[in-house]
């Protein structure tokens, strides 16, 4: 099986073609944001490299979110409309298991991965391996930094923290809790191969359409409305003319 | 067959998302589009991160639909164009994306499209384009005249220095209590009403081709609040015609202008604004009158807002001439002629 692996959801760049559980080839940017420029010349050329056409593809990974709400749509439109287009396999992981992956597999720790959500905030969520099989034991979702390390000290347990370990959240780890181990530089990029890998083993969504990206976080401009006129959501706000 | 020409377009820049297939340049095929008005009209006007969140829930369904309808297949299609400027941002990078996903599966040309040039090409569905021709492009963002000398030669003769027509229409139109986007309603008011507050005609008189909407605007509501701080009632179809009749009069007199200074074979009429039922009657009365060797080119109703059948049959033009863009195509928001 042929697999393009996609992950722009934060400031790195991953792409990889996977086939048979085997890396073909691999590419991560760290030079920009601009991930619609780079993104498709980069799967192009890597694509030529390895000799594959976009016909012989059979499935398309992305890392659906959560993380920059513009990263996460740059590669989940382009792996709906390649599916969509191609008449191939979707398949879409968090992108915080993507970044858990391989600290998890390494440490036999359970992992946490967090993405910086501005105000103290974060995009969070907790992994760890079971019978060689990357498990959640806290969900993906948004909170606070200071709810995040009142799980873990519930737990009682020692975690790896890898993301964005920014210093002033690091220092709020440090001081207030002692089953935190901070992850290192490596352990913050997100590996496309891991997406691909991870990818090959989970069903292919069933309606390629209605897939979107899982922001964690719905607009400002949503939940104030939603706040101002309960009970009058909508099922859909779109409409053909 | 044999000679099908055929241009798959996208146009997602501001909260309609559509994808069309357009035959020769001038026959459409199909035109799905798929609005958010309804969400954005909770909001008052358009939210770029709720209308990007809506376009990447629509934009796959809308290509297979298109497709569907047009009845055509991949193996047809001669090229992929795409809106990718100017916009919101966050808007344009779904069309943008998507489209560059298209071509390259199916290693087709892929012809980037302003989006200013779509509206005026929206016209296209009603004649031939002849040149030099000279075009009144009045939307929600944009209010300009364009000397088009040759075909896909566009030269910006004069513009808004700020409120786009389409733009003051939405303002006011809040001011009275109208939905998001007022420009329909108001339209509807003001052939009820009467000019009897004769707001001011901004640069009407000024030797160029520009425009401001701002002090009509301001004008405006300053009527409305001091009336309301009387305590007095204005007649709203009244007020709506009065808006009106100033945003008609600029409108038409530098359009008059510009042809007076520019002989052209076409005028071309485009934008959502163009659908204005008032400019439409008034223009085509000036060019009978005064013009009467130009031949106008109203934008047909349907396409006068945004849609991808006008970026299609920008596209096949675009096509012929050559233009072309790779994957790192990105978006351009501010992108002007
Ligand atoms: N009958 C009408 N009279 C006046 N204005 C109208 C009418 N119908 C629509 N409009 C206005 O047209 C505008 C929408 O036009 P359009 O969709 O072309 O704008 P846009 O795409 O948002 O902006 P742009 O094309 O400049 O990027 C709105 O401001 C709306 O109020
Ligand atoms: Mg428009």
């Amino acid at each position: 099986m042929k697999i393009l692996s996609i992950d722009t959801s934060n400031a790195p760049l991953a792409i990889a073609l996977v086939e048979d559980d085997q890396l073909v080839a691999e590419t991560t940017l760290n030079v920009t944001k601009n991930h619609s420029v780079f993104l498709m010349p980069v799967i192009e050329q890597l694509m030529k490299m390895a000799s594959w056409t976009p016909a012989e593809l059979n499935r398309i990974v992305v890392a659906k979110g959560p993380g920059s709400y513009t990263g996460v749509r740059i590669a989940v439109t382009t792996a709906k409309t390649l599916a969509s287009t191609l008449k191939i396999e979707l398949v879409g992981v968090s992108s915080l298991a993507v970044m858990a992956k391989d600290p998890a597999e390494l440490t036999n720790l359970p992992v946490i991965a967090i993405f910086n959500a501005r105000r103290n905030t974060v995009f969070t969520g907790g992994y760890q391996m079971e019978q060689g099989k990357l498990v959640s034991f806290i969900e993906d979702a948004h909170m606070e930094l200071s709810e995040l390390i009142e799980k873990i000290n519930e737990k009682q347990q020692p975690v790896l923290i890898v993301g964005d370990i920014l210093p002033e959240f690091k220092n709020q780890f440090e001081t207030n809790s002692k089953f935190i181990t901070l992850g290192n530089e490596q352990s913050s990029f997100p590996s496309a191969f891991q997406l691909g890998l991870m990818g090959a083993k989970i069903n292919p969504v069933s309606d390629i359409d209605s897939f979107v990206p899982d922001y964690l976080r719905i607009t400002e401009a949503e939940m104030n409305w939603q706040k101002s006129h309960p009970g009058e959501l909508k099922k859909s706000y779109v409409r053909e003319v | 067959m044999e000679n099908r020409k055929l241009i798959l377009s996208f146009e997602t820049s501001c909260d309609e998302t559509s994808i069309a297939v357009i035959e020769n340049g001038d026959t459409i095929l199909s035109n799905i589009v798929a609005t958010q008005i309804d969400s954005h009209q909770r909001f008052g006007g358009v939210v770029p991160e709720v209308a990007s969140r809506h376009h990447i829930e629509q934009i796959t369904h809308c290509l297979n639909e298109a497709l569907e309808t047009a009845k055509v297949d991949y193996n047809d299609l001669s090229a992929v164009a795409v809106t990718y400027g100017p916009g919101l941002v966050g808007s344009l990078l779904i069309g943008v994306t998507a489209a560059k996903a298209v071509a390259f599966a199916h290693d087709l040309p892929l012809v980037p499209i302003n989006h200013m040039a779509g509206h005026i090409y929206a016209a296209r569905f009603v004649d031939q384009f002849k040149y030099p021709q000279m075009a009144l492009l009045v939307s929600g963002g944009h209010t300009e005249i364009v000397y088009i000398e040759s075909e896909y030669d566009f030269k910006v003769l004069g513009e808004t220095r700020d409120d786009a027509a389409g733009e003051a229409y939405d303002k006011i139109g809040r001011v009275l209590g109208v939905n998001y986007p007022a420009g329909k309603t108001i339209d509807e008011w003001a052939h009820e009403g009467h000019d009897t507050f004769n707001f001011p005609r901004a640069m009407e008189k000024d030797d160029n081709y520009d425009f401001s909407f701002s002090g009509l605007k301001s004008s405006f509501i300053n009527t409305v609040h001091n009336a309301e701080q009387r305590e007095e009632k204005l007649d709203t179809k009244d007020l709506a015609a009065s808006f009106q009749q100033s945003v008609i009069d600029v409108l038409a007199s530098k359009t008059e202008r510009a042809l007076a200074d520019y002989p052209v074979k076409q005028l071309v009429l485009a934008g959502g604004v163009a659908a204005n039922q008032g400019l439409r009657d008034r223009i085509e009365k000036d060019l009978n009158q005064k013009f009467s060797n130009v031949q106008l080119l109203m934008a047909p109703l349907k396409l006068c807002g945004d849609n991808a059948a006008m970026i299609g049959a920008a596209g096949q033009v675009a096509f012929d001439h050559k233009k072309r863009t790779d994957m790192s195509l990105n978006a351009v928001p501010g992108l002007s002629f």
